[in-house]
């Protein structure tokens, strides 16, 4: 039995500890948000948060993060500065990158007190999305690291 | 997305107005389908919403969400006309029937960027009756004349009176009446919705990460599936090991289908290892000797091989010999992959009497029919259930896929979802076609084209598609953006008029397969015409926006897309060293566009970098510009990156590339700076989900020549490929 917090809710699952989490969010635990795009860490579409940084899930043996604290996409507040500010720039398209985009971009503010939104822009070579939604992903960053600093202020 | 349980019976039990539409070729029938009975067996509505008493309009989507924003824009129209508030606006995903296929395409099928345009009109008028139907109801509730009373935002008004009903207060008295004929359209300057930039209704939910993919269905009792292909064209298994992937937990079944070997198990990995564990082994295939050298060296010889004539306009090999100059190039385009990030998937239940089918598909229509055939079933015992699409880009209007999930579901009783690995999607994709063709022309003193003719070798798209649309020898698909298919007739021609104009096709033998991908073969294409008439400017010294103009006399919108974008580059001022400005133009889909590109070459190391596009873009009247921009900057994107990074790559008779770390797609850091103008237009609606990525490539060539003076006629434009045509100088 693997122990794994995930959104704050304690499970336990019967899986080989070898089995990648993403598969493991997706078919053990049915929390369908967290996309398998590429399988090897290439495309950025199953990041998720492992105590608090960025990971992609698809690489992650489930065994490595047992006990550890794993954030998806559900588990970010629906208020949260990032997603606010997705819909703001209406950035999705088809929208199966996007969850993992989201994650990856709410962990890059979130790791520095005062994100510059051209360091965060040049963390972001390793999401793919095949729509083409990067230049409203790139406004959408600028308004999200906007809304966290007015976040803090209050 | 709720998924939308709607039987024929269920959707006579409406309790509010409902409006159906029935679009054949000989014009729209409305009818109020309000009351049982209403059909009469014959008439199949195309378009259906309805208003209840709680106010909310429920409008039916009979398309597929792919990103492109449709879900969005029809209802958009039909709110509109209707006088809706777009607060009650709710959309649901229609069923596979008959009654939703598209008036351009007779079948439903989100292809062809058809569905704004081809519903435009339709939904106008559909609303419209609606909405007077509503102000019909209030005049007799009142009894005051219907020229009394106007409607807005949900709500009929008596000017008079000041006295107001809602929609659904008046659905019940509404439901009851005719249909009127000719309800009066909004004028343009009425619209409230269109034209106008709205929020899309799917976002929200995207942005959760709740709506759901194919990938993301769940059907109880269902396993997982997934097969090993063969690694070439046409290899057979020669053994593999069915007891040791039946050891593996979890594994249920293995069965041997024509496309290779299922494995199905209770998830995605146990599926997964059970596949390693059955160590197939293949032979050699049909073509073991095919690499991506072998290719390009066969559709080079191609060229020389006698093809099937697709057009042949005036004497095109006399003109050629009179006249004063002639030029000749060669140009070659590899196959490119649709690499969806949503991997190829679908979920099948098959049971005695019905199948039912969970499905990111562009073609509902073509996925009946190819379930039917598998399964024996009739069209009607199929279900198929929409999802949303993580991407399309046209892989999701073929349905190999869906054969192979319903072949796997004859031998299981349960459901089973269908994934493919990304390596699957990839190596097994249905690519854009590979092209290589020659043009030669012949200009006269004046530097006009006097003829043109271009040999175009291709790997045939309907060959798989459907090999009955190939006429003559011809594979018309090939050629769009060159020449006008014959009946079903696609006007696909070139916007430049020539008077001795020859077309010859050569399909290629070799077995890979092929598939519409983004604007079909317009962007292959327009690449080779829109590089060759630029390499024809240069020669006879003239402006590439003056030499274009001059050859679209007759064609008024592409002129002005050309002269918008002039104006929005700042073409003509000069540009530093190392940088470059090209221009391209293309017309499809009953839209035109023109973009001119700016990049920046690092002769050292043949990296360019595209650093500005501009796009001006003339669709006729629009429905959510917003949605347009959107759509544009993707495609810009999207033919950048084929551009300068993307060639599928083979090896001994298979696809040698696999996954995104060997097939390499643009990234962000490598998006230029992007600005769009769509025109205002009172013209023919045109499509908008493809245009947008014809003329990117042949602005970037032609903006990389205008830097360095050095012509590159290969795609990608990548750093190997330049440094080659840099040591040529």
């Amino acid at each position: 039995m693997i122990s794994l917090n995930v959104n704050g809710k304690v499970y336990n699952v019967d899986v080989p500890p070898d089995t990648p989490l993403v598969w493991v969010l997706r078919d053990h635990l049915k929390l369908m948000g967290t996309k398998y795009a590429c399988g090897v860490g290439e495309c950025g579409a199953c990041t998720v948060h492992v105590d608090g940084v960025a990971k992609r899930s698809c690489v992650i043996p489930v065994g490595d993060v047992h006990g550890k604290k794993i954030v998806t996409i559900e588990g970010l507040p629906k208020n949260h500065p990032v997603k606010r500010a997705w819909i703001m720039e209406q950035v999705p398209q088809c929208g199966f990158c996007q969850p993992g985009t989201i994650m990856q971009v709410a962990y890059l503010i979130a790791k520095t007190p005062n994100p510059d939104p051209e360091k965060v822009l040049k963390e972001m070579d390793d999401i793919i999305c095949r729509c083409g939604t990067y230049p409203r992903m790139k406004k959408a960053i600028k308004k999200a690291i906007e809304l966290s600093k007015k976040g803090v202020k209050k | 997305m709720k998924e939308l349980k709607l039987t024929r019976r269920s959707f006579l039990k409406a309790t509010g107005l409902v409006i159906a539409v029935s679009i054949t070729p000989f014009g729209t029938k409305i009818i109020n389908a309000s009351e049982r009975g209403s059909f009469d067996g014959t008439f199949k509505p195309s378009v259906w919403y309805e208003i209840t008493p709680d106010n909310k309009v429920t409008i039916y989507f009979g398309n597929s969400e792919m990103g492109q924003g449709s879900m969005t824009a029809l209802p958009m129209i039909v709110a509109d006309e209707l006088e809706a508030h777009w607060k009650y606006v709710q959309v649901k995903q229609a069923p596979a029937d008959d009654s939703f296929k598209s008036p351009i395409l007779g079948a439903q099928v989100t292809v062809a960027s058809a569905s704004v345009r081809g519903f435009y009109e339709p939904l106008r008028k559909a609303g419209a009756v609606g909405r007077a139907m509503f102000i019909k109801a209030a005049a007799e509730t009142w009894g005051v004349p219907e020229d009394e009373c106007f409607a807005r935002l949900s709500t009929v008004f008596h000017r008079k009176s000041r006295k107001k009903m809602t929609y659904g207060q008046l659905v019940e008295r509404a439901s009851k009446l005719k249909v009127p004929e000719n309800a009066p359209l909004k004028e343009e300057k009425d619209f409230r919705y269109i034209g106008k930039p709205m929020r899309r209704i799917d976002i929200p939910d995207k942005v959760e990460g709740k709506a759901i993919f194919g990938l993301d269905i769940q059907v109880p009792g269902m396993v997982c599936a997934v097969v090993a292909h063969p690694p070439a064209y046409n290899a057979k298994p020669v053994s593999f090991d069915e007891a040791l992937a039946l050891a593996i937990k979890g594994v249920k079944k293995v069965v041997k289908i024509p496309q290779g070997i299922a494995v199905l198990a209770d998830d995605f990995y146990s599926a997964q290892k059970g596949k390693e564990a059955l160590n197939v082994k293949w032979d050699e295939g049909s073509h073991p000797y095919m690499n991506s050298e072998y290719i390009e060296k066969y559709f080079m010889e191609c060229l020389d091989k006698p093809g099937a004539v697709a057009k042949n306009v005036g004497d095109t090999q006399k003109a050629l010999s009179e006249a004063k100059k002639t030029y000749e190039a060669v140009y070659y385009l590899p196959h490119v992959a649709h690499a969806m990030m949503e991997p190829i998937n679908v979920t099948v239940h098959l049971q005695k009497d019905r199948c039912d089918i969970w499905a990111p598909t562009q073609a509902q229509t073509g996925t009946r029919m190819a379930a039917s055939r598998v399964t024996g079933l009739p069209p009607e015992k199929i279900h198929v259930h929409t999802t949303f699409l993580g991407c399309g880009l046209g892989r999701r209007s073929q349905v190999d896929f869906i054969v192979e999930a319903c072949e796997i579901a004859k031998h299981y009783d349960k459901p089973i979802k269908l994934i493919w690995t990304r390596e699957d999607d990839i190596k097994y994709d249905r690519f854009r076609a590979a092209t290589c063709q020659r043009i030669k022309a012949g200009l006269d003193g004046d530097g006009n084209v006097v003829a043109w003719h271009q040999k175009v070798v291709c790997t045939s798209i309907l060959k798989f598609y459907n090999p009955a649309w190939i006429k003559n020898g011809v594979d018309y698909f090939c050629l769009w953006g060159i020449v006008d298919s014959p009946p079903p007739p696609v006007f696909s021609s070139t916007v430049y008029e020539f008077p001795n104009f020859y077309v010859e096709q050569y399909l290629s033998e070799l077995p890979i397969p092929a598939a519409p991908w983004r604007s079909v073969q317009n962007a292959p294409n327009a690449f080779v015409i829109e590089c060759f008439i630029d390499e024809l400017a240069h020669a006879s010294g003239k402006d590439p926006i003056e030499f274009r103009m001059n050859l679209l006399k007759n064609s008024p919108r592409a002129r002005t897309v050309l002269e918008t974008v002039r104006e929005m580059s700042g073409w003509g001022k000069p540009l530093p060293k190392g940088k470059g400005r090209g221009i391209a133009q293309h017309s499809c889909f009953g839209s035109y566009v023109a973009q001119v590109a700016e990049v920046a070459v690092n002769e050292k190391t043949g990296e360019i970098k595209v650093e500005k596009v501009f796009c001006a873009v003339d669709c006729g009247p629009y429905v959510n510009p917003d949605t347009i921009v959107a759509q544009i900057e993707g495609a810009i994107i999207l033919g950048i990156s084929t551009a300068l990074k993307e060639e599928v790559l083979f090896d001994k008779g298979g696809v040698k590339s696999s996954n995104f770390d060997d097939y390499k797609i643009l990234r962000m850091s490598e998006v230029p700076e992007i600005r769009v103008e769509i025109l205002k237009s009172k013209e023919k609606i045109g499509g908008i989900g493809e245009p947008g990525v014809t003329p990117v490539a042949p602005a970037v060539a032609n903006a990389f020549f205008n830097a360095t003076g050095v012509r590159i006629r290969r795609l990608p434009m990548n750093p190997k490929i330049v440094l080659e045509a840099l040591r040529r100088k």
